[in-house]
């Protein structure tokens, strides 16, 4: 608990013991996050790469990356369990790089849970407050507030083993609000649980999140996870922070090739600028077709780079629709036809030999083509970003 | 595929066992307590072995000194069982090789060592008495604290290892998360990690216990002359006595004793399993 008046009896983890009646409904109980370039160094191996963000009170702020790529070690030097070898960490503008993590005073939820085995649930969530030296009465009134809020107040006197899963990972993320705390680190908390169960979870989780409002650091390699719960998101790669920012505007506006492909299918094309921005882009593909983009990276007339666009805006039509003014459009045969329930993929090769991927909403009133047939793409340039060339 | 034949594996074993253990144990009991003795008489036999002061003595001592030696391997043995299921490396190896190289050395010469070490004009006494701290040498041996000492030193190995091993399985996550929460280490020691050990305090207890209470080579050696245990009486029976009745039925005692506290070491290993510990 830094930086906040521990005098207070009762204010065991409250941001602002004077306000803690308001804070509950109007004020963001969270605290203001400040990574300013967080390093951590192993060896001759730079794990995180200067990490630069400013999290805000209250956000829901997720790194998302695949394994090896620094998020989890960008979590544990901001828990405290890894040391900080360059840059600095500040929390409503104190810096916490000397404070050991059991007094940083952030709440914590493990991927295995990490639920106390010998303590039943009423005892793990009560274990925060009691190593506060919090009175047992508001102990008793803490816990069951916070049972209550992940619906496991009928549980309080079970045991671990005798809990699923998910109702572990509820117990662990009770435990991790119980104390009121600004900021919680959740690593990876869903990751050992199915797929159904992990979006109940992730509703549960934001819904928390929002009415206790304090500010989350969350770290997952699920795109759709991440997109579904965060205000900002940060795309890492191999300990470098590939991409900061709205879910939306991550998925639609990639930075680069390894964003674009990491949140989702991504249609990747390689050409150069013809026309170059500010406006409309014109772009040739290697097999000469031009197409048109309204973003683009700051790349000049003559650039090399990669037209991006999602299988989802592309749109399928029988090869002899006539072509349309202003969309942007290829034409090539199908090849590979994937059911995946909600939507068709297609596989389309191009005269080029490349192939597109195009989703179409499985809808009757959506053309779907048969394998062989030759099909015209059409999208819009709005949909379509020109990305730089893949750094070697 | 038929029924399960894997038991036959033990059948070695178990032939070893009984040829060398069972079968003369069975016709040692057998021979002096149905053979030579009237079955009516052994009844009685029980009863005066059992309130013999000498065989009183001896069990209250053989208990003490257990005890003494079960606190003491775990007073000793659970910071080094701590220490080395936290650290890796060459110290934690140097560690390990200190704890277990007197597992591998003859019981006998390990206690004849420490002869040296502790006697009247052995090492601890000669440094203490040069460095003027002690007028007359210290008693440290021939006593229940000479005994003491050797049987620590002789079992500690059993101690560490079980602690060990216990330990080794306590997730380190768990003290992650104590940590993260706000326990200090302190704390996080008394509410996790000594809980989470204490099944491998009561194992360890029991295993140093059970091997204390049958120990003899140690106590003849390193003990006084009041300090005598039953094995060691057992031994006198029959080997000065000749009286193998009375070895008998003290054998049987102390065997019966030490039966009950491995089922007792059986139970608790078991619910450890249940446990997921």
């Amino acid at each position: 608990m830094i930086g906040q008046d521990a005098t207070v009896p009762g204010a065991v983890g409250l941001a602002r013991p004077c306000e803690r009646a308001a804070a509950a409904v109007t004020e963001p109980a969270g605290k203001v996050l400040e990574l300013q370039g967080l390093t951590k160094i192993y060896g001759s191996e730079t794990v995180v790469d200067r990490f630069e963000t400013r999290i805000q009170a209250g956000e829901f702020f997720s790194l998302l990356g695949p394994s090896g790529s620094g998020k989890t070690t960008t979590l544990m030097m901001v828990a405290g369990f890894a040391s900080i070898d360059a840059g600095r960490l500040l929390v409503d503008g104190v810096d916490l790089a000397a404070v050991p993590p059991e007094r940083r005073g952030f709440g914590m939820v493990f991927q295995n849970y990490a639920i106390f085995p010998h303590m039943d649930v009423f005892e793990n969530v009560a274990f925060p407050l009691r190593a506060r030296g919090m009175p047992k009465s508001l102990v008793r009134e803490r816990v069951a507030a916070a049972l209550d809020l992940v619906r496991l107040g009928h549980l309080s006197d079970r045991y671990a083993r005798q809990l699923s899963g998910g109702q572990q990972q509820r117990v662990a993320i009770a435990r991790a609000i119980v104390f009121q705390p600004p900021v919680v680190l959740m690593d990876e908390p869903l990751g050992a649980l199915d797929k159904n169960l992990r979006y109940d979870l992730q509703v549960e989780i934001k819904e928390i999140q929002r009415r206790l409002g304090m500010t989350v650091l969350y770290v997952t390699h699920d795109q759709e996870e991440a997109m579904n719960l965060s205000d900002r998101v940060a795309i890492m790669s191999r300990g470098r922070v590939e991409q900061i920012g709205a879910p939306r505007d991550v998925y639609e506006r990639p930075a680069n090739a390894f964003t674009a492909c990491f949140l989702g299918e991504a249609n990747l094309l390689p050409g150069r600028i013809v026309t170059p921005g500010p406006g409309r882009v014109a772009f040739q593909l290697e097999d000469g077709a031009v197409l048109h983009a309204d973003e683009a990276a700051t790349l000049a007339a003559g650039g090399e780079g990669q037209l991006f666009v999602r299988p989802e805006k592309l749109t399928l039509h029988p090869s002899a629709d006539p072509p349309r003014e202003g969309v942007n459009r290829l034409s090539g045969t199908v090849r590979r036809a994937s059911f995946l329930g909600s939507v068709v993929r297609y596989a389309v090769e191009m005269g080029s030999g490349a192939f597109v991927t195009a989703d179409a909403p499985n809808v009757a009133a959506h053309h779907h083509p048969e394998l062989g047939e030759r099909v015209a793409l059409a999208w819009s340039p709005a949909d379509t970003v020109i990305l730089p060339p893949d750094a070697a | 595929m038929g029924r399960d034949r894997t038991w036959l594996l033990l059948l070695p074993a178990l032939g070893l066992l009984t040829l060398l253990f069972l079968a003369p144990l069975a016709w040692f009991l057998a021979r002096t307590l149905f053979i030579e003795t009237a079955p009516a008489e052994v009844p009685e036999l029980f009863v005066d072995v059992l309130t013999a002061r000498s065989m009183q003595v001896a069990a209250l001592t053989t208990l003490w000194v257990s005890v003494l030696v079960t606190l003491a391997t775990l007073v000793i043995g659970y910071p080094i069982a701590f220490y080395l299921a936290n650290h890796r490396g060459w110290r934690a190896a140097l560690v390990v090789f200190c704890v277990i190289v007197p597992y591998f050395t003859s019981v006998i010469v390990r206690t004849y060592a420490l002869t040296v070490v502790l006697g009247r004009s052995g090492l601890i006494n000669e440094l203490l008495g040069a460095s003027g701290l002690i007028g007359a040498p210290l008693a440290l041996l021939y006593n229940t604290f000479g005994i003491v000492v050797g049987m620590t030193y002789v079992l500690l190995p059993y101690m560490v290892l079980t602690l060990y091993a216990t330990m080794k399985a306590i997730d380190p996550s768990l003290l992650r998360a104590g940590r993260a929460l706000g326990a200090s280490p302190l704390y996080l020691f008394r509410r996790v990690y000594l809980p989470l050990s204490v099944p491998g305090i009561v194992s360890g207890s029991l295993i140093v216990l059970i091997l204390a209470l049958g120990f003899f080579i140690t106590p003849a050696l390193m003990g006084g002359p009041s300090d005598v245990t039953v094995a060691m009486l057992i031994e006198r029976a029959v080997e000065i006595l000749i009286d193998w009745p009375s070895a008998a039925v003290m054998s049987v005692v102390l065997l019966v004793a030490t039966l009950i506290l491995f089922a007792v070491y059986a139970r608790v290993t078991d619910l450890r399993r249940m446990m997921g510990a």
